[in-house]
């Protein structure tokens, strides 16, 4: 079992939830009997912890667990292992991993979820009012004028017009159906968000009007963000610190400025030197390495580091020992050789 | 290269007659490519720019068609095609596509078919095109998956698309794309769905595939990093327009549309990060439905320098501000605002 260190050990007054060795494992089911035959390990022992009001972004190709985890974090699912010790207003750390419907109820309204896609995440068959009224009705608005009211004074903070709330989905652009992704987020007073991709389907214009308004309402309400994304540019625009997810794992965990500064662990320098910049001269000045091979197989791990078997500095070492995640400078890296390699991040003079 | 363009795009209209009213997803579009050049098409949804791609090929889905205009291909050697005025269901089209134009797509696994393996699809593909047999044939789809870097490819011929991933189908899309040699290659968001390590290693395939081949490409993006990495030329459609076009280094570094100054400030920069406090600079509104189109200029609804009576009711000229810049916009137009506020805003 590994047992990883956390930046701070103590749960100090911002701590919001702490995670430790999460498992959320997927059998694998074969022939008539649906015999399991093996497991896909989404998420493969991650420990982190949430501070209150950062914004921690987790990145990683698609296939990491990166989803996975955020639906273990809301309890859409329930992991197969570890524990989510979730610290409420109270400060009294309670382990939310597997907790039944019931006694989850209390803090179903304090983490929320905001959805990739606003097409699908929103039930066309119902008007705004009651996609957003819903989870206030569930939590105890009884009155309909209060509930109008209050969807209104929503809206409007979201950047929609009041009078659209008896209007179905079909009549908002996709911008405008991410916002009401964001109300119904923000219906009953949440204090953690997680947000898997919820800019990554919206076009450039319109992607920075909602990682505004999420900045805006981050001030306003207090928010922590845990914001699920595969686009670097983006992450670095609005998060605080970053874990890099590969093969189930975090392999770099880090702060913003360090981690794309300085990245210790060589998927990170390989992702971001990856990323196209809108900058001809400085794209074109050199051609980066660039990685070869496909994601691990979570359901097939590589031997010791899951990254090896496409690492331009893997060793003998990489191959036999699995690395544990440790504190390298500032970081807290899963590499065998963090110490001696000198991987380069993006420079601060590239825009 | 030969002065000539490779594709001669002039005044092209593409027209959706729907019961609501005739939805104009191009108009007016004039563009040039060019052999061994990258010429990206950059705009966001609903800009045309897919419409744009399609219409060259005469393959827009009905009720859409090619109204008007001319594309001009002009194979070395060859005479001059319009391709404006083909008959979409016809025979010259029909050996135009595929083989001197060929065109790849977003989704790979929309693309491939199902039910037939790779081998059977490419090998399909390169006997329609050519007349020589079936071993031939498949020693030459056994070479192009060699190409594009797929390990073990006489095996690989007896896969099925769903036993590879994202990358490997977008790979098989471009061993059939550039199986018979094309003059030109059109490619609509091809990395838009896959992972950026696996995005940066087909943008790297294309570039050397080309600089190989000597064809022309037309690339079709949203992401301006994309953009900046590969194109000689750019263009940025908005509402089925170019509102301004030229060389990288001038759309970059000299953008003069003030839609090109939104898009370039409205992303984020890897690697200049954000000041505490600092916002990224959005583009108010959305783009206009297509069936309720602004008078005069396209986006003066959501400029800030529009100015109205003027915008909001003449088209503005296509202006060339440098040698091959252009751009559609009054506030540039030194006929309107005077030499003061000059080129180099």
């Amino acid at each position: 079992m590994n047992v990883q260190p956390t930046l701070n050990a103590a749960p100090g007054p911002e701590l919001l939830m702490r995670v430790k060795d999460l498992k959320v494992h997927f059998p694998i089911k074969r022939g008539i009997l649906k015999r399991t035959v093996g497991h896909v390990r989404a998420v493969d022992g991650i420990s982190l912890d949430i501070r209150a009001g950062e914004t921690l972004s987790i990145v990683g190709e698609s296939g990491c667990g990166k989803t996975t985890l955020g639906q273990a974090l809301v309890r859409v699912l329930e992991p197969t292992n570890g524990s989510i010790d979730y610290f409420g207003k109270d400060q009294t750390g309670t382990d939310i991993a597997h907790l039944g419907e019931t006694e989850l109820r209390p803090y179903r309204s304090d983490i929320r979820m905001i959805f990739q896609d606003p097409f699908a995440s929103l039930n066309a068959r119902r008007r705004v009012i009651d996609i957003i009224g819903e989870s206030m009705r569930n939590f105890g608005v009884r009155d309909e004028r209060e509930l109008e009211s209050q969807v209104a004074a929503l809206l409007r903070k979201v950047g929609l017009r009041p009078e659209y709330m008896n209007r179905f989905p079909y009549a908002f652009s996709g911008g405008e159906r991410q916002r009401i992704g964001i109300a119904r987020a923000l219906a009953v007073h949440p204090r953690l968000v997680v947000a898997d991709e919820c800019v990554s389907a919206l076009d450039v214009s319109i992607q920075a009007q909602t990682l505004n308004l999420m900045q805006d309402l981050q001030e306003e309400f207090a928010l922590t963000y845990v914001f699920i994304s595969h686009d670097l540019s983006v992450v670095e625009y609005i998060s605080d610190r970053v874990a890099v997810m590969y093969a189930g794992r975090v392999v770099e965990l880090s702060d913003t400025e360090q981690l794309f500064a300085a990245p210790r662990h060589p998927y990170t320098a390989a992702l971001l030197a990856a990323v196209p910049r809108p900058d001809p001269r400085s794209a074109r000045a050199k051609r980066p390495a660039r990685l070869k091979g496909e994601v691990a197989d979570p359901a097939n791990r590589p031997t010791g580091c899951a990254f090896h078997p496409r690492c331009p500095y893997a060793t003998d070492r990489c191959e036999a020992e699995d690395p544990q995640l440790r504190s390298v400078g500032s970081s807290l890296v899963a590499c065998h050789h963090a110490e001696e390699l000198m991987l380069k991040g993006v420079t601060v003079d590239a825009a | 290269m030969s002065d000539k363009p490779l594709l001669s795009i002039r005044d092209l209209q593409v027209q959706f007659a729907l019961r609501e009213g005739t939805i104009r997803a191009v108009d007016g579009v004039d563009l040039d490519a060019h052999s061994g050049k990258t010429l990206c098409i950059v705009g966001e949804s609903g800009s045309g720019k897919s419409m744009l791609a399609r219409s060259l090929l005469q393959i827009v889905a009905s009720p859409g068609r090619v109204t008007g205009g001319e594309i001009l291909f002009t194979r070395p050697g060859q005479p001059t095609v319009d391709i404006a005025r083909l008959d979409p269901t016809g025979k010259p089209i029909r050996a135009v596509r595929g083989r001197d134009i060929a065109m790849i797509f977003q989704e790979p696994m929309n693309s491939l078919s199902p039910i037939h393996s790779v081998g059977d699809q490419l090998v399909e593909k390169i006997l329609l095109h050519h007349r020589i047999g079936k071993a031939a044939a498949i020693d030459r789809a056994v070479n192009a998956l060699d190409k594009v870097g797929i390990p073990n490819p006489r095996q690989r011929l007896n896969s099925y698309p769903f036993e590879l991933s994202g990358g490997m189908r977008q790979r098989v899309m471009i061993a059939m794309a550039l199986a018979c040699e094309p003059a030109l290659l059109i490619a609509d968001e091809p990395t838009t769905a896959l992972d950026v390590t696996t995005q940066a290693n087909i943008l790297d395939l294309i570039a050397d595939l080309q600089r190989e081949l000597g064809m022309g490409v037309v690339f079709i993006t949203h992401d301006l990093g994309v953009v900046a990495e590969i194109a000689d030329e750019v263009a940025v459609v908005y509402l089925g327009r170019v509102v301004e076009r030229g060389p990288v280094e001038e759309i970059f570094y000299n953008p003069q549309h003030p839609y090109t100054l939104a898009l370039l400030s409205s992303i984020p920069k890897l690697g200049a990060r954000r000041a505490r406090g600092q916002r990224l600079r959005a583009i108010e509104g959305m783009v206009p439905h297509p069936l309720n189109r602004p008078k005069g200029c396209p986006f003066n609804t959501r400029c800030a320098e529009a100015r109205a009576g003027l915008c909001d009711q003449v088209d503005p000229r296509n202006l060339e501000l440098a040698p091959g810049h252009f751009a559609a916009c009054h506030m540039r137009d030194p006929a309107i605002v005077g030499d003061a506020v000059g080129v180099s805003a």
